[in-house]
């Protein structure tokens, strides 16, 4: 990859970035051509956007690899406000550009807790102070995460608010989630939920079963997942709200999922990348780093999961970043914090999905940029004149292994510690901007 | 003189004892062998040895614990060791940060050997890889708990000369115990046939892959057995709405006559103690004959010389 010169990282001139290979899920293209933006937009795109045939603009060569839309990870807890040492949005947004994610919306579980108008308005400004990526504030759907009272849905959306949540845990009163749901419905806003039964799922700390078992953990049952979904699509059902499961992770909850898609339901869902790559014999000799909300659950859920990003049933595809310190992850495991970063792996590690042949380049890309954007009501996660420039050029084929020191976050627990991969971000470009050239700091 | 002068073809390559899995038949048979030997020690009006002369043993308990805490005290003082006894309060702040800074601690004072019981699992583990001496496990959470499954097994083996082909149940609250999973390891490996006995509520998911047979009701599951196993059922089950109270509980699971009669006539009654007489055990079941509750003790003593022993030949001698 040429260097670019320093006029290129401003969003105001024009690039053509030529001979790439285009994949834009939204539009079902997949071509050779190029892409030229100019004023932190897509000006143009197509075949004819090749080298002599755009004017002034610099020139990017893709060499064929492939030119995206940015990815869109809507779910990232970062430790701001309140535990900058985890994560800042500053050392999130770094992590997310190596990774080729341009978007990440940032989950109302900190403290303070995301309640507030002020709160969104605070996050809107450090993000376009201190961040290298678009950020988006979710917002708590109860005042102060506490599952009892309402939180200002209206203002809270008007305010930058893409979506509403509850953190990492589910909202147990059913009248509170139909309240919810009834009265988000009438602002557009999604409903985004944990899945958990919490007098179910109460001290398990790993999938229940055989191994959680053999290593006298406490296990959670799937059904702490299923029936806290299924309650909720009886809900969205009584009230017509958008609603989001934001991970799922076993195999009753997919069946769940496509029988309220076939009832018309306005229901999508979410799958973490550990769910999709991972399963409960990671944990091995308790391996903090795989403990992880909902836990790791099998071999067969997590092939059922793998085939509902497959088939469209799984819309997004999310990091779930959690950055924990070593005071979180040092212990024993049922005492340990649960949480896993993902940001600057989440492209690679997704492409083993490719690679190895369970999913198809433009659906695993879908469910990464065009299906969150959509839901989010963002604009971006597409290629196509007007869109914004939010793009990353992805080597597909370059093995290279994980090393935690050299990953971004602030926080080192990744469960892909000496992962071999392959695949990564080249470039990412924000609205015009580029935030990320592998080639300044090339590594394994 | 050293306890295994006539078992010295001891073969056990293993720095810690953290638990029971990993272990083979012989590296368990060799335990047993030379616990024979402690054994026979311990009952010698003198009973020290020099082995561990010049070692340091420390208890780390963070759980309370009486007899298997003064068991490893007294095996340590037979084979000449210095012995200290920590016992860290489970009211600490930030236990787990506490586990790794008292382990740093530790180490710094050079001990030899580190005993260690811990209401997590995996922390004995955990603990053992920020040490340089070497670790057992006195018992982690519902993890494993493996010198109270030698212990047993050897008892078995003193009345019943093998262990190979004998019918064992294992009676009682399966899911928190760690004496459980150790047993179910070390007798599986050994060739016995295990069966766990208990309510649904008491029995973890999956346990029947561990190889065992899995019944909820005594009279099927003592039936012809060999050895019946109780284990201690804790006040707290009642409370979070396993079982609905003692007296159902001692009902249908507590070991009074009419259950044992369904075992073999000379099945031998176990339990880790200590007992809640009346709740999972008869008290006249407790004292009878076959009960060989008091024997398991002497029997703890004897296992954790050999323990100790065997870990202490890989202690480097400079």
């Amino acid at each position: 990859m040429q260097a670019l010169t320093q006029d290129q990282r401003s969003p105001s001139r024009a690039i053509a970035f030529i001979n790439a290979r285009l994949i834009d899920s939204s539009s079902r293209l997949d071509q050779t051509g190029g892409v030229l933006i100019a004023d932190g937009l897509i000006a143009d795109l197509g075949p004819h956007i090749a080298a002599g045939a755009i004017g002034d603009a610099e020139i990017v060569d893709c060499g064929r690899r492939v030119l995206a839309p940015g990815l869109v990870d809507m779910m990232v807890f970062t430790g701001e406000p309140g535990h900058e040492h985890r994560e800042t949005l500053a050392t999130a947004s770094r992590a997310a550009a190596a990774g080729g994610v341009t978007t990440i919306v940032c989950m109302p579980n900190t403290d303070p807790v995301i309640d507030d108008v002020a709160l969104v308005d605070f996050i809107l400004r450090r993000a376009r102070d201190t961040a290298l990526v678009h950020v988006h504030p979710m917002a708590a759907m109860t005042k102060g995460l506490l599952g009892e009272e309402m939180s200002e849905i209206g203002l809270l959306h008007d305010a930058g608010a893409v979506a509403f949540a509850n953190g990492k845990a589910s909202l147990a009163n059913a009248k509170v989630m139909r309240n919810v749901l009834a009265y988000a419905k009438d602002f557009g806003a999604l409903i985004v939920h944990h899945l958990e039964d919490p007098t179910l799922a109460q001290d398990g700390v790993m999938n229940e079963g055989e191994v959680a078992t053999r290593l006298g953990l406490r296990g959670v049952p799937a059904a702490a997942e299923t029936i806290i979904l299924e309650r909720d699509i009886r809900l969205v059902e009584l009230t017509g709200g958008r609603y989001h499961a934001g991970q799922i992770s076993c195999r009753a909850s997919l069946d769940i999922i496509r029988t309220a898609k076939l009832m018309g339901l306005p229901v999508t869902c979410g799958v973490s990348i550990n769910h999709l790559t991972l399963n409960e014999n990671d944990i091995g000799p308790y391996r903090t780093f795989f403990k992880v909300r909902p836990p790791l659950r099998s071999e067969d859920d997590r092939r059922a999961m793998v085939e509902g990003v497959a088939s469209g049933d799984i819309d997004v595809i999310v990091s779930a970043h959690d950055p924990r310190g070593a005071e979180g992850k040092r212990r024993p495991f049922a005492e340990a914090a649960d949480g896993a970063i993902g940001l600057e792996t989440l492209l690679a590690v997704a492409l083993r999905l490719y690679h190895n042949g369970d999913v198809e380049l433009g659906r695993l890309l879908q469910a990464l940029t065009a299906n969150p954007a959509r839901l989010l009501g963002t604009g971006s996660g597409r290629l196509g004149k007007g869109a914004p420039a939010d793009l990353v050029l992805i080597d597909l084929e370059t093995p290279w292994v994980v090393e935690p020191e050299r990953l971004r976050s602030k926080s080192k627990n990744t469960p892909f510690d000496a992962a071999r991969l392959q695949g990564r971000a080249l470039l990412t470009v924000v609205a015009g901007r580029l935030v990320y050239n592998y080639a300044d700091n090339p590594g394994p | 003189m050293s306890i295994a002068a006539e078992a010295s073809d001891l073969s056990f390559p293993h720095r810690h004892l953290l638990g029971i899995e990993g272990l083979s038949r012989a590296e368990i048979t060799a335990l047993l062998d030379l616990s024979e030997q402690a054994a026979k020690l311990s009952r010698q009006i003198d009973k020290k040895r020099d082995d561990l002369r010049g070692r340091t043993l420390i208890n780390l308990f963070f759980e309370a614990s009486t007899r298997t805490q003064s068991s490893f005290e007294l095996a340590g003082k037979r084979l000449g060791a210095d012995v200290m006894n920590m016992s860290v309060g489970t009211s600490s702040v930030q236990k787990g940060e506490t586990l790794i800074d008292t382990a740093v601690t530790l180490n710094a004072m050079r001990p030899d050997l580190l005993v260690v019981r811990h209401h997590a699992a995996g922390a004995v583990e955990l603990l053992s890889q920020k040490v340089d001496c070497s670790v057992i496990n006195a018992g982690d959470g519902s993890h494993e708990h493996p010198t109270q499954a030698l212990l047993d097994a050897l008892t078995i083996r003193r009345h019943k000369a093998r262990i190979e082909g004998l019918i064992v149940a294992i009676c009682g609250d399966i899911q928190h115990s760690r004496v459980a999973r150790s047993n179910i390891l070390l007798l599986n490996t050994l060739g016995a046939r295990v069966r766990v006995v208990a309510p649904s509520t008491l029995l973890p998911s999956g346990i029947g892959r561990l190889g065992v047979e899995v019944y909820t009701s005594m009279r099927e599951g003592l039936a012809d057995a060999d050895i019946v196993m109780m284990l201690r059922l804790q006040r707290e089950r009642m409370t979070s709405s396993l079982v609905p109270s003692t007296r159902e509980y001692f009902h249908f699971f507590g070991l009074d006559y009419e259950k044992l009669a369904r075992a073999k006539p000379d099945a031998l009654v176990m339990h880790p103690g200590p007992m809640n007489r009346g709740v999972e055990i008869d008290s006249n079941v407790a004292d009878d004959a076959r009960s060989v509750i008091r024997e398991q003790v002497e029997m703890g003593v004897a296992v954790r010389m050999a323990v100790l022993q065997a870990l202490a030949r890989h202690l480097p001698n400079r």
